[in-house]
This record gives C-alpha cells, structure tokens and sequence, in this order.
C-alpha cells in the first residue's frame, strides 16, 4: 500500500519532465494544461485512495511509510529518501493537489496565448512535485529538499513574466523580485541548516518520529539546545510563510502570473511554516521559550500586515498582505499550543484566498492587466460569477457565521484567549477588523462603487474554465468550516472532525505542553464570538459607508492621519530598513573597504569604471608596473609572518 | 599488490607526459597525434586510479602512499584533465593557437597533482608542487600574444617562486628539527620526543602551511588568484581552479592523519580562522564583480575556504568531506568555465553578465546546464554542491566549530545572490545582443554533459561516494 506514495509524487515530476522536454512539441494549449492537471488530478485521485485506506484502520496504524534508499550516510547517522502519509500529510497533500489542481486548470484559460505557455505549466507541476516532497518527507531532509525545490520554482515563476515592469521598493522589474524572494528565503534557509546540524549531532537523526522520541525521552538534546533548534526552524519558517522579520518578499512575489500567485504565494507553499511546526510539534512544545516566540511572531505579523492592507491599492498586494496576516493568525495557533486550530486555517484559508486571487486574476483578466483597484469598480455588472463567488471568499475570510473562516478564525482567537491571555486575542481582534475593513474596500471599490476603468474595452466575464474552479472553491469556503465545528457549538451531536483526524498526530505535543484539563465556560466562548462576529460585521459595514459609493471621506481621513497613512503605505519602511542595515553594508564593505585594504582592483571594470575608460591594455600594462604583484607579496609575507609567530608561540607539548 | 601496480595511474601519467614532449620534440605539429594520446593517457590513468582503490599500502620505500584517498584524488585530477583537454581543443583552436605542448602540459600538470597526492615524504610533495606549479605557470600564460595571459603568468609565477621559498624553507626546517623527511619517521620523532632541534618545529610547520596555503590561495594567501584566475585562458582556469586546487588540499590530507602537530589546537585554530578570513573575502568581494570569470574566480576563492573547514576540523568525516566537495567542485566549476568558454567571443573580452541576456530563449540546454551549475556551487539541493558543504559543516560542527560552520552557511547565503544573478540574467532578461554562435559538436558537448550528470548524480546518491571516503580512515 504504501508503494503508493510513490505515485502520488511521481505524477507530477512525470509531468513535468514531458512538458519540460517536449514543450510545444506535445501539441496545443489544450493538451498541455490537460496534461498537467491531469497529472496534478493523478495524485490527488491516489490521495484520496490512500485516505480511504488510512481511515479503515485503526487510529494509532494510520501511518504509511516509502523507504526507497539511504540517501546519506555518514558515520552512523543516515537520512533515507523516505516518504511519510500519515494523517498531517494526508491533510496537506489534499490541500496541495486538490487545490493545486483546481488552479491548473484555471490557468489554462488565464495564460491562454502566452508565448511560454508549456514552460508555465512545467514550472507548475515542478512546484506540486516539490510541494509533495515537503509535506511527504519522512525526515528534514527530505522535507528540505522540497522546502529548496518550492522555493527555486517559486523563483522561476515569479520571474515568469520577466520582461514587465513591477514596482517595489529598489525593484524594477519582474526577474528582480524574483531574485529578492530567493535570496531572502537563504536567510531563513540558514536557520534551517543550523537546527538540522544541531539535529544530527545531539539527537542523531533527523527522522520525524526519532527527533519526536529523542525529545520525549528527555535528557538526549539539553533544552536550552531544544530552544535554538525550534528558533532556527522557526527562522527558516518566517522565510518560507512571509513572517516578520522576513516578510518582505511576499508582496513582490505578486510579480508573478496571477495563477502563481494562488497556488504558490496564498494556498500552499507559504503554509509551510505551519506544516513543519505541527510536524515538529513535541520539539516546539518542549521549548515554551520558542512557542512564546512564535506566538507573539505570529500576532505581531497578523497585525503588521493587516493595517498594511488598509491603505493599499494593488489588488493582488492587498491580498499579498492578508496572506501574509491570515499566516500571522496561523503562528498565533501554533504558538498558543492549538495546532489543530492552525492547520484547520491553513485548510480554510487555501480555499478562500485561493478564490480570492483567481477572482482577482479573473477582474485583471477582464481589464487588460489593470491591477489598480483605484482604476476599477462597478464589475459586478460584467462579471456576475467572479463577483458572487468573490463575495463569498470575502465574507469567509471576514469570519462570517456559518462560512469556513469564521470557524477556523475563532478556534485561534478562542485558543489564543485561552492559551495566550487576552491581550493576544484583543490584537488579534483588531486585525479581525482591519481584516474585514480591507476585504471589503477592495471587494466595493472592484465590484461597486462608480465605473472607474478605461472603457475602450467592454470587461466581460472570463471562461469556463476559469469560472468552474471558482464556484468549487466557494462551495468549499462555505462549507469547509463544518469539519471544525468546536464543541461549544456543536456540542456531543456534531463532532469536531478535524480535531479527532489530528489527534495522533497533535497528542504527544499537547501532553508535552503539560495542560491539566482546562474547562473554561461556553457562555465565556459566546460572548467571545459574538464580539468577533460584531467586529467583523463593524469592519464590513465601515467599509461600506466609506467604498460602496464615491466618497470624500477616505481622502479626509488619509489626510488627517497623514502620518499614519504614510507610515502604513510605506510599509512601515521595513524594506527600507533592509537595505541600509543590510544590503547596503555588504555591498560598502565589498567596494570601498576591501578594495582600499587588501584586494587592490577587486573591482572590476564595471564598477570603478577606470579601466574601461583608459583602455583594457594600457590599464593593464600599468597596473602590471605600478608593481601590484610586490604590494601582493607584501601582504603575504605579513600574512606569513602573522602565522609563525602564532605558531612558534602557541604550538605546546613538542 | 605489486608497488609498481599500486602506483600506476602516477607512472602512466608521468610517462605519458615524457612521451608526449618527445613525440613533440621529434615531430612539431602534431596536435591531432598528443590531443588523443593525451586523452587516452588519462584515461588508462582513470582505469588504473579505480582499479587501485581498494589497495591502500605504501610503495617505493615509503615515499608514496597509494590506494585509498590518493587513489581517488587521481579520479579527480584524471577527469579534471579530459574534461580540460576535451574543452580546450575547440576553444583553442577557434584561437588559432593549437599547439601540442598545451596537452602536454596538463599531462605534466596532472602527474604533478598525482604526486602530491601520493606523497609520503616532504620531497615527494615539493617534485610534486614544483611540476603541477611549472606547468601551471606556463599554462596560464598560453595566450602568449594576449597581455592578460602574460601578466598572469608572470604574476602567478614571481608570487609562486616567493612562496615556494618559504615551503622549502619550512621543510628544511622540519628536517632539521626531526632528522626526518617522511611523514611517518617524523611523526615517530615527535612522539618518541626525539627532536634534535625542537623550537624549529614550530616555524617549520608554520611555513609549510603557508605554502601550501598559497598553492590553494587562502587568506591571507590568496590576492593572486583573482587575478591569475581571470587573465588565464578560460579552460585553463577552470582545470587550475578545481584539480589544482584539489591536489594542494590532498597534501593536507596525510599531514592532518600522521604529523602529530597537526591535531594540535593552534593549529587547527590557524585553520579555522584562515576559512573563515577566505569565505568572507571570497563571497563579499565576488558580490560586486561584473565579469562572470572574474566572479567565478573570486567565489573559487571562497570554495577554497569551504574545504578548508573541513581540514581545520581535522577529523575523519572532515577529511572524507574535503575530498567529497573537491569532487562535486570540480564538476560543477568546470561545467561552469565550459559554458563560459563556449560564450566567449575574443581572447582579450571576457564574458560579462550582460552578455548572458536572454540565454535561455537563444541556447536553452546551454543555459539550463548553467543554471544547473550555479544552483549546485549555491549549494541548493538536491545538487552535489549542497551535499559537499553538508558534510563540511557538519564535521565542523563535530569538532567543535559551530562558529566556523556558521560562517559557511552564511557566506553560501552570499553566494547564491550572485550565482542566482546569472540566472536571473539567462532567464529573466531579454538579448541585447546577437545571441552567441555556438558550435553544436558533440565535443563540445560532452564535457557539459558529464560535469551536468556527475553533478546531478552526486546529489541523488552522495552516500556512494561518502561511504567509501569513509572507509579509508579506518
């Protein structure tokens, strides 16, 4: 049985491989997105086959394990290039290629006419095929070969549309901020290599259920060691789910084709974070430092980058900050301990945000890549499906009852409460409001309000192809909160089934954390509730007193908190901060300091700008007689010098 | 086994290499003939390496070692050599400027490598430095009409005779502290505690290390190298930067398991903080640069630091990861100077990252090899680069230099930003240019697809060759 697992990841490497190497030559547009759907189809089709399998056996027996061979050994320590389905996995490779797919097939209408429509489409089955190896992997290894792979094709599509403008902060174009995604996932890519060093030489292993054992048994890894462990992967988490300090590449990453966007940036790859945590929960549990670090990561950036999206006006970089908030939310969960809270939101949030980008792919589509929501408004008219499915995707993500986020957004705000005390709920709340403020701006400013787009062209509705995903996803927006229902509302008769799927994999973290039984009242989780409920509603309808119509008041307020708006439209100038602290800093060092020190002409042409301006030759020449090559012996025999005398001096024992 | 068989892959490059310059000698102008002797004389030489693997011993009065790590090493060097003559030929002849004593001198080169390798007495090691280093000298400055060929010849040469000064020095020192030039009647000199000199020890060691060091250009040592390795002929480059370099860290290798005072702590420090020193120069300095050449020889500095962690943790799993990394780096750089080589239209104008716009869409499997390369010296899995820097860091880490480890993985970090920078601009950027006239030959071809298998395949099973590394130190 578990030989199927196989098949679940080969699917899309296939397809990647034959459309990678056959490109145009596999025929039309048609066949080619047919082809990667259906290879993404394949796996989620084998998915569910293993699901129906898991959910006949026994609680504690729904693991099933692929070992295909030692990938490294070293002394006695090995990683295997092994596969792992058990009941998180089962859960992300759903999400991956049911969603996954469903994108697919929106793209082969979206990137109809793309010059490089096969390449596209290989990139994406690369991704789902890293993406698989992420949440399959048996052990970090593995894991993190996938966690590199998402991130290279992450890369290789945000950089699609290569040759377009995008405007950033010190970003021109397109392949920049590609580039800047990259580069910025390296650094918490570091935090992610140092824990799996520590991994290796105190635990010896860097299989899941070994860590998870050597952890449980207490006196192998020191705890002070357990914290760094959980702090570097945290790091490589904030890279990977756009967490502060590193959030900065999320926005610039909506360069990429609208597509790109909802698979990569909104539904899968960024819940990475969350999947490595609850996969790592008994470590995390086992450092209340580190859980109290995620947890305050977590609601600061739910915060941060709601108020952010307050002000925006990039359709697809509003939704870039929800993602980056609704993943706030999901730390907070995961910090508090509730980690089936968490993945119950990276579950409903799947759904919905990725509805809410392919709507908006869909209204871009239909204005001729006009992403300014300011340039747009009135398209309820056009588009009737886009619209009443975006209003859908909107309501649930402001966590209105019954729809699916107000379930999975309660159960971490509840926890957090709980948990976290109320300090993290009241900020929690207030983003719940941003949240429902900036949704429903966009989703009045697009849909309502005065016609504001160039009317050369009539916008019109998009494809069936496109549209059909959309009311899937909305029906699953709708109703994916009922696998979560908590025991408050649904008390003995309606079972939280999400909760009880996870239990196995979630117990020994909890019972790590040490909680006696906490019995706090239901009325205390209605009012709870309600107080969100009436929050969200609050946002929504400030939204609308100020966007359902044209109206000065946006403009007043902006200018009487110009400030605010400033700091808030600038992002709180953390890019900015990043290149002087940073960039800047190493680019100095290299050109001035360096230089002027030891490596004379480290620079070459391009950059001092001397040599090209005399002439290659005689620059040369010259530098050749102004006797670089004795100022190079000089250094060296300080070098030599340097090392004698410390070795004469400290060499002991002879 | 026979010591004469032990030690065949260093006899059939060696005397390949005298039958080459007489055959030379006799008959100028046959660069068809020594082109395809040279090639078949490293390949008997690849033969004969991995058929002695498993024979680890001793040989010609304990003045070479053989089986083991050497013999392994000579797996490297010997690829490294057909690799260079295969990409040379069509990048020297397009030149006008095919001479067979090119072959010949990469035949020297190599049996001068071997010979480091092999070495088991402080004699051996400096013939065997002496004839990688001659050759080098002359092959860098091949070009011999181009200025920068020359400029880096004479460099390379008056700061190598400097620093060659201090190595003999050193070993003379050594001799006369210990009596002794063999590693193995050292080693007993200084646990027997029968020196005869003992304060010379120390210096002698210390000048040893530094002339080896300059050999692998680390900090504080390493200023030639950008320069030798830019105005070098392309091809040349990429062979003096992987093989070369491989062999002057092989000479560590024996100097590490037996001299005794190479498992002390100062001079593990020294090590450690020369690493550190090369990994920063190499990654900051390689940021800035505009030519690809000129970048890919300040990050081979940087490499270079890489490995030498290895050799400052001084134990077993770091030994295994030197050799390890000097496999998949040879690889993956020469992969790199290939393409480079194959770009490059004129001997004075070096390849600009400009000049790589829009690759992807004129040449796509030159550029996917490229980008195949870059990914892999990034050090991004699953390619062979990401699982040399995972040994090293790692043996570090056991060894106690967390520190150490840490400054590697940050200044990979560095690296990818400019490694990625090609491909940003092979893939991401429109051709301003004509798109470069690539000649299709399977020639050509064939050292790419080598370097772009041996890469891919290092990463999907690192523990082949990791577990036989390994298997030598017991």
């Amino acid at each position: 049985m578990a030989e199927l697992i196989g098949l679940i990841v080969a699917f899309p490497l296939v397809g990647f491989l034959l459309i990678g190497l056959g490109g145009r030559r596999l025929g039309s547009e048609v066949r080619i997105g047919a082809l990667a759907s259906a290879a993404v189809g394949a796996s989620f089709a084998v998915g569910v086959w293993l699901l129906v399998e898991l959910l006949g056996r026994p609680a504690e027996s729904r693991t099933l394990v692929l070992r295909l061979y030692p990938w490294i050994t070293a002394g006695d320590f090995t990683a295997e290039l092994a596969w792992r389905f058990d009941q998180l996995s089962a859960l992300f490779v759903l999400i991956v290629t049911g969603v996954g797919f469903l994108i697919h097939v929106y793209a082969i209408g979206y990137m109809h006419g793309d010059r490089s429509f096969a390449r596209f489409f290989a990139y994406l089955n690369l991704f789902i095929f890293m993406m698989l190896n992420l949440v399959l992997g048996d052990n970090l290894l593995v894991t993190f070969l996938g966690w590199e792979g998402v991130g290279l094709a992450s890369y290789l599509l945000i950089g699609f549309w290569w040759d377009q403008q995008f405007e950033g902060v010190r970003i021109r174009w397109t392949g920049e901020a590609a580039m800047k995604a990259f580069v910025v996932n390296r650094i918490g890519d570091f935090g992610m290599l140092v824990a799996m060093f520590l991994l290796v030489l105190y635990a010896g292993t860097l299989r899941y259920d070994e860590i998870a054992g050597a952890v449980m048994a207490g006196t192998v890894i020191p705890p002070h060691i357990i914290t760094l462990i959980a702090l570097g992967l945290f790091l490589g988490c904030t890279g990977k789910s756009a967490q502060i300090p590193l959030a900065v590449w999320l926005p610039d990453a909506m360069a990429g084709p609208t597509p790109v966007s909802a698979l990569i940036h909104a539904a899968t790859m960024v819940t990475s974070g969350i999947f490595l945590i609850s996969r790592m929960n008994v470590l995390f549990a086992a450092s209340p430092d580190a859980m109290a670090v995620v947890a305050a990561v977590g609601i600061a950036t739910a915060f941060f980058a709601a108020t952010i999206g307050l002000v925006q006006t990039d359709i697809k970089k509003v939704l870039a900050y929800s993602t980056v908030s609704q993943l706030g939310y999901m730390f907070t969960a995961l910090g508090v301990g509730a980690f089936t809270a968490g993945v119950f939101h990276v579950m409903t949030h799947a759904f919905f945000k990725a509805l809410l980008f392919l709507g908006a792919g869909s209204v871009i589509h239909a204005l001729h890549h006009e992403q300014n929501i300011e340039r747009m408004g009135g398209l309820a008219r056009y588009m009737p499906r886009t619209h009443w499915t975006f209003l859908v995707a909107a309501l649930a993500i402001a966590g209105i009852f019954p729809l699916s986020g107000f379930f999975s957004k309660d159960e971490i705000l509840w926890n957090a409460f709980i948990y976290g005390g109320p300090w993290l709920w009241a900020i929690g709340v207030v983003a719940a409001f941003c949240t429902a403020f900036y949704m429903f701006r966009l989703y009045f400013l697009v849909f309502h309000n005065s016609e504001r787009f160039d009317h050369h062209h009539q916008p019109h509705e998009s494809p069936a192809v496109m549209t059909i995903p959309f009311v899937v996803l909305a029906v699953l927006s709708a109703v994916g909160g009922f696998l979560g229902i908590p025991e408050a509302l649904g008390g003995a008769a309606i079972p939280n089934v999400l909760e009880h799927w996870l239990e196995p994999i979630f117990a020994p973290g909890v019972a790590m954390l040490h909680r006696g039984s906490m019995h706090a009242s239901h009325t205390l989780e209605y009012v709870l509730m309600g107080i969100s409920l009436v929050i969200a509603l609050a946002g929504i309808g400030l939204a609308r007193a100020f966007y359902y119509r044209e109206s000065t008041r946006p403009a007043a307020l902006a200018e009487r908190f110009r400030r605010v708006y400033r700091l808030l439209w600038h992002k709180y100038f953390l890019d900015e901060v990043y290149y002087a602290l940073v960039v800047d800093p190493i680019y100095i060092l290299s050109v001035r300091v360096l230089w002027r020190i030891t490596d004379v002409g480290i620079v070459d042409g391009a950059v001092n700008g001397i040599a090209r301006v005399v002439g290659d030759i005689g620059e040369r020449v010259r530098r050749l007689q102004t006797g670089y090559a004795q100022s190079y012996a000089v250094l060296m025999m300080a070098g030599i010098l340097v090392v004698v005398w410390y070795l004469a001096s400290h060499t002991g024992g002879k | 086994m026979n010591e004469w068989l032990s030690a065949s892959p260093l006899l059939v490059v060696s005397l390949a290499a005298v039958v080459a310059l007489l055959v030379d000698a006799l008959n100028p102008h046959s660069e068809r003939v020594t082109y395809r002797f040279s090639l078949m004389a490293l390949a008997i030489a690849l033969i004969a390496a991995i058929a002695t693997i498993p024979f680890r011993g001793v040989a010609f009065s304990s003045m070479l070692r053989t089986g083991g790590a050497p013999a392994v090493l000579d797996c490297v060097f010997a690829i490294g050599g057909i690799l260079t003559i295969l990409a040379a030929r069509p990048y020297i002849a397009a030149r006008n400027f095919e001479h067979d004593e090119f072959y010949t001198l990469v035949l020297y080169s190599t049996s001068g490598m071997m010979l480091i390798a092999h070495a088991q007495h402080l004699l051996i090691l400096f013939i065997g430095i002496e004839v990688m280093s001659l050759s080098f000298y002359v092959l860098a400055g091949y070009f011999r009409q181009t200025i920068s060929s020359v400029e880096s010849a004479l460099k390379y040469f008056l700061l190598g005779a400097f620093a060659t000064g201090f190595f003999v020095f050193g070993i003379a020192l050594v001799y006369s502290a210990t009596g002794s030039l063999d590693f193995g009647g050292i080693s007993n000199a200084i646990t027997s505690q029968s020196l005869v000199l003992p304060s010379l020890l120390p210096i002698g060691i210390a000048l040893i290390i530094v002339g080896l060091g300059f050999k692998v250009a680390v900090f504080p040592f390493h200023q030639w190298a950008p320069d030798v390795y830019d105005g070098a002929p392309t091809v040349v480059t990429g062979f003096m930067s992987t093989a070369g370099k491989a062999a002057a860290l092989g000479a560590f290798i024996p100097l590490v398991l037996d001299i005794v005072p190479f498992k002390e702590q100062s001079i593990q420090t020294v090590l450690a903080l020369s690493a550190a020193g090369t990994i920063i120069i190499g990654n900051v300095a390689a940021v800035v640069q505009r030519r690809i050449k000129r970048m890919l020889a300040y990050s081979s500095v940087a490499h270079a630091g890489y490995m030498l962690i290895g050799l400052a943790a001084a134990n077993h799993r770091g030994l295994s990861a030197v050799i390890f990394y000097a496999a998949a780096y040879l690889f993956m750089q020469i992969g790199a100077f290939v393409v480079l080589a194959i770009l490059e239209r004129d001997v004075e104008r070096s390849v600009e990252l400009d000049d790589c716009a829009g690759l992807a869409t004129q040449h796509p499997a030159l550029a996917a090899a490229m980008a195949l390369f870059m990914f892999s010296l990034a050090g991004i899995p699953p390619m062979a680069g990401f699982f040399g820097k995972y040994y090293l860091f790692t043996a570090a880490i056991e060894a106690g230099y967390t520190w150490l480890a840490i400054i590697g993985v940050l200044g990979s970090m560095v690296s990818v930003y400019y490694y990625i920078g090609v491909v940003v601009q092979m893939y991401f950027k429109e051709a301003t240019a004509a798109p470069p006239t690539v000649d299709p030959t399977s020639v050509k071809r064939f050292p790419l697809v080598v370097s772009a298998v041996a890469v891919i395949v290092l990463g999907i099973v690192p523990s082949v060759l990791e577990s036989l590394l390994s298997s030598f130190w017991k």
